[in-house]
This record gives C-alpha cells, sequence and structure tokens, in this order.
C-alpha cells in the first residue's frame, strides 16, 4: 500500500481504530441503561479517545519529520482542508479532517451502537484483541509505539475485565439478555475476522502481525463464552475492507457528526 | 546540565517544592508531586534567566486534568519568576499508582477518597475478582465494588456494607 512510510500508516490505522469506537461508545453519554453503567462505558471511550490522541500526535509528528520524498508518499493520507492552512500537520487535522476512505480502522469500530448487548459484545471481541495487539506492541522497536502501547495496555486490561464481565452477565442471564446477546453475536461475527487479516503496513517490524493473535484471542472468546453459556460462531467467512479505506456506510455518518464543528469553523479552540 | 533524583541541586530542589504547590485539578488535595506524575525537574542555570524543564507522564491516556496540569505547572513558575519553562510529557514507563507518595495516599483518604492498594499485593485483572478495599470514612473492609469505572478515569465506585457510604476508590493502576 505505501511501500515508503508504512510507519505513518500503521500510526494512524491504530488511532483510527481507538477513535471511531471511542465516538461511537461516546454515543451512550447521558443514555446508558444505569447511571454506573453510563459512566463505565464513556470511561471506555475517553481511554480510547486519549490512546487516539496520542497515535495522532506521533503520526503528525513523523509527518513533519518526513523527507519530500515521504511527504509525497502520505499525500492521500492528509486533509485536503489542512493544506490550505499553510501550517505544520497537527494531530487535531487528522482526526477532525480526514475523510471517510482516508479512516483506515477495521470495520467493527464503526457498526453501530445497537443495544446494550451490541455495544458490551463489540467492546469485548475488540479489546480481547486489541489487548493482544497492544502487549506486542510494548516491545515494538518502534520506541514511541511501544509507549503509547505500553500505556494503553493498561487501560485495556480495565475494559476488557468489564465487557468480559457483561458478556457473561446477558448470556448467562434472563431468557431476553440471552436472546439479544445471541442476536448481536450473530450479526457481528463476521466483523471479527478482519482484525486478524494483516494489511501490508502491518508486517514491518515495528508492528505486529495481527494473524499470529488469532489463537490467543479465539482461547479467550471460547473461555468467556464458555461461562456465558455462548457458543463461539464456526462461520470463518470475513467481511473486511476499513484498512484499505473502504468502510460501512455508517462511518460516513459517524465522522459527519464529530467533525462537524472543525468543518464548519476550521482551527475553532474553545 | 541535567541531573537525576540522586543528584538534585538546590535549583531543582526549590523547583520540586514549587511543584508541591500545584494541585490535581480533580483531585485538590493532591500535589502533582503526591500524583507520581514529575518524572524529572531539570534547572539549567548556565543560561541568564536559567531555564527549567519539566518531565511529566500522564495518570491516563485521555485524563482531561493533564492539560489543565501541564497549564497550571507553567503558571505557578510564572508566578514564581521563572521565564524559561518547557514542560515535556513522556508515556514510557507508564504511570502507576506505586508511584503516589506515602503523604498522598493519607491525604486522599483524609478527603474521604480510598487510596490505591499497593499494585503487586492486590490489583485483580480477573474477571468478578474484587479488591478488599478500605473504607475511607469508617475503615471497615466490608465494602463492595459498585462499578469499575467512577468519575473520574482512575476511580472506581465502592460502597460501604457497614456504614453504607458510597465512595470512590482510586483504583490502582
Amino acid at each position: 500500500m505505501n511501500p515508503v512510510s508504512p510507519l505513518f500508516y500503521y500510526t494512524l490505522h491504530l488511532a483510527d481504530n481507538a477513535l471511531v469506537l471511542g465516538q461511537r461508545n461516546a454515543e451512550w453519554c447521558g443514555h446508558g441503561p444505569v447511571l454506573e453503567q453510563d459512566i463505565a462505558i464513556t470511561n471506555i471511550s475517553l481511554d480510547l479517545i486519549g490512546q487516539a490522541r496520542n497515535l495522532y500526535a506521533y503520526a503528525a509528528s513523523m509527518y513533519n519529520g518526513f523527507s519530500e520524498k515521504e511527504k509525497e508518499s502520505c499525500e492521500k493520507q492528509l486533509p485536503r482542508t489542512w493544506k490550505a492552512f499553510g501550517r505544520a500537520l497537527e494531530e487535531d487535522d487528522l482526526a477532525f479532517l480526514r475523510e471517510e476512505r482516508q479512516f483506515l480502522n477495521v470495520l467493527i469500530t464503526e457498526l453501530p451502537k445497537g443495544d446494550w448487548s451490541m455495544t458490551v459484545l463489540r467492546q469485548f471481541l475488540f479489546s480481547a484483541f486489541q489487548w493482544q495487539q497492544y502487549r506486542a506492541l510494548s516491545s515494538s522497536p518502534d520506541a514511541e509505539i511501544a509507549a503509547i502501547a505500553e500505556k494503553s495496555l493498561k487501560e485495556v486490561s480495565y475494559h476488557l475485565r468489564w465487557s468480559a464481565e457483561w458478556v457473561i452477565r446477558l448470556g448467562d442471564g434472563t431468557e431476553e439478555s440471552r436472546e439479544r446477546i445471541e442476536r448481536s453475536l450473530q450479526d457481528i461475527w463476521m466483523f471479527t475476522g478482519e482484525m486478524f487479516q494483516a494489511a501490508e503496513f502491518e508486517l514491518g517490524e515495528y508492528a505486529v502481525d495481527p494473524s499470529t493473535l488469532k489463537q490467543d484471542w479465539r482461547d479467550k472468546v471460547s473461555e468467556v463464552f464458555l461461562e456465558a453459556g455462548l457458543t463461539v460462531p464456526a462461520a470463518d467467512w470475513a467481511q473486511s475492507g476499513g484498512k484499505k479505506g473502504v468502510h460501512t456506510e455508517y462511518l460516513g455518518y459517524l465522522l459527519a457528526e464529530m467533525q462537524y464543528l472543525q468543518r464548519t469553523f476550521p482551527n475553532a479552540t474553545w | 546540565m541535567s541531573t537525576t533524583s540522586n543528584d538534585i541541586s538546590t535549583e531543582e530542589k526549590i523547583i520540586w517544592t514549587i511543584l508541591e504547590e500545584v494541585k490535581d485539578p480533580e483531585v485538590p488535595v493532591l500535589s502533582v508531586v503526591d500524583l507520581g506524575i514529575i518524572r524529572k525537574v531539570e534547572v539549567n542555570d548556565e543560561q541568564s534567566p536559567s531555564s527549567v524543564k519539566v518531565t511529566i507522564t500522564p495518570t491516563y491516556s485521555g485524563c482531561p486534568a493533564m492539560d489543565v496540569i501541564n497549564m497550571d505547572i507553567r503558571l505557578k513558575l510564572l508566578e514564581k519568576g521563572y521565564k524559561k519553562i518547557q514542560i515535556e510529557q513522556v508515556l514510557s514507563p507508564a504511570w502507576t499508582t506505586d508511584w503516589m507518595t506515602e503523604e498522598g495516599k493519607r491525604k486522599l483518604k483524609e478527603f474521604g477518597i480510598a487510596p490505591p492498594n499497593p499494585k503487586q499485593q492486590f490489583c485483580k485483572e480477573e474477571m468478578f475478582a474484587e479488591e478488599i478495599v478500605e473504607c475511607p470514612r469508617c475503615g471497615s473492609q466490608n465494602t463492595r465494588l459498585v462499578s469499575l469505572f467512577g468519575s473520574t478515569a482512575c476511580k472506581s465506585m465502592y460502597q460501604c456494607k457497614d456504614c453504607q457510604e458510597a465512595f470512590d476508590y482510586f483504583k490502582c493502576h
């Protein structure tokens, strides 16, 4: 995809995963099933958005230090609006001014929040992956990626524990909660496989090849599903495209809402 | 001229003392020094005026208090007459509640927030595991976890089964 500056793409990919899921979860703010859980899911949002900030700030500083040739190779990922600003690239430009096809997040992060069962199940399936990914990246030869991963891993440990408990609570709960989480599982399962299909930018030595994380992820999912009384689906077919910028119809709406202010009032601060 | 905490110049000691006046905006009894987020203080007095560099590490990636803390440190140093101030953020090694000072833990408890348990002995990541957290009001250990996440990223919610009070626990991290 980009043989000149794959680390820039990789950093954006990690950042986009965190930002898009953070924004999606934030839709629960003021709408959670009970106050404590409203606070929990928005705390998870906050952690994810914080991780995204660190990653976007790193991507921006990397870009600003690039040679002309390297800069040229990132052209496709740069926000058009920013080019008119005539200043260095900043973290907010990458979050608030890139277009849908420039986002490299996996599709599972952009799916609608659905009901509570969908939200906690998606969080669990993604956190179980993100935990493996950050753990492996904590020893990345790229010092900045390693530092961000080490920091984020501690936060994701809490997300994983919280969401796993909810999967068990709903799977092993009432007839209705079980029915709902089973339906969510049917809907979401085909979006899990994409996490483990390595894009080219995930094959550098700074990265972790996600296909190597699949078995550990499956073990964790099986362990929690066993307690929840859920069956790990056998189907292996996966929806994909996110890492290439080809998204579901849901991402555009999410971005429209999230980016509205910066697009209407460029460089607004408050 | 860079020095580590083992070899602190008089000027650096002064800065550390000044930083004790900068409080966490969310938990105003705690100073940034109590929190353990100040990693290094360097003073270069070969230049005139001398320049100060403070290295800090965030508690949580998304903690909104960090931006305020950065600004408060800068303002406090300006107030004390320092003009060339640089604040740098480092992420590694990642902050842990084990860096909180004993004095900080005492102040937290007095404020009504249960201080973090030592990470190695007590911090639990297994599902449904509950740490024993002492009620900051009545001292009972008969408490229950209400929610893993609380009013700020660094806290979870507990309730004391003896005095029935709900309280924040500064969770170990």
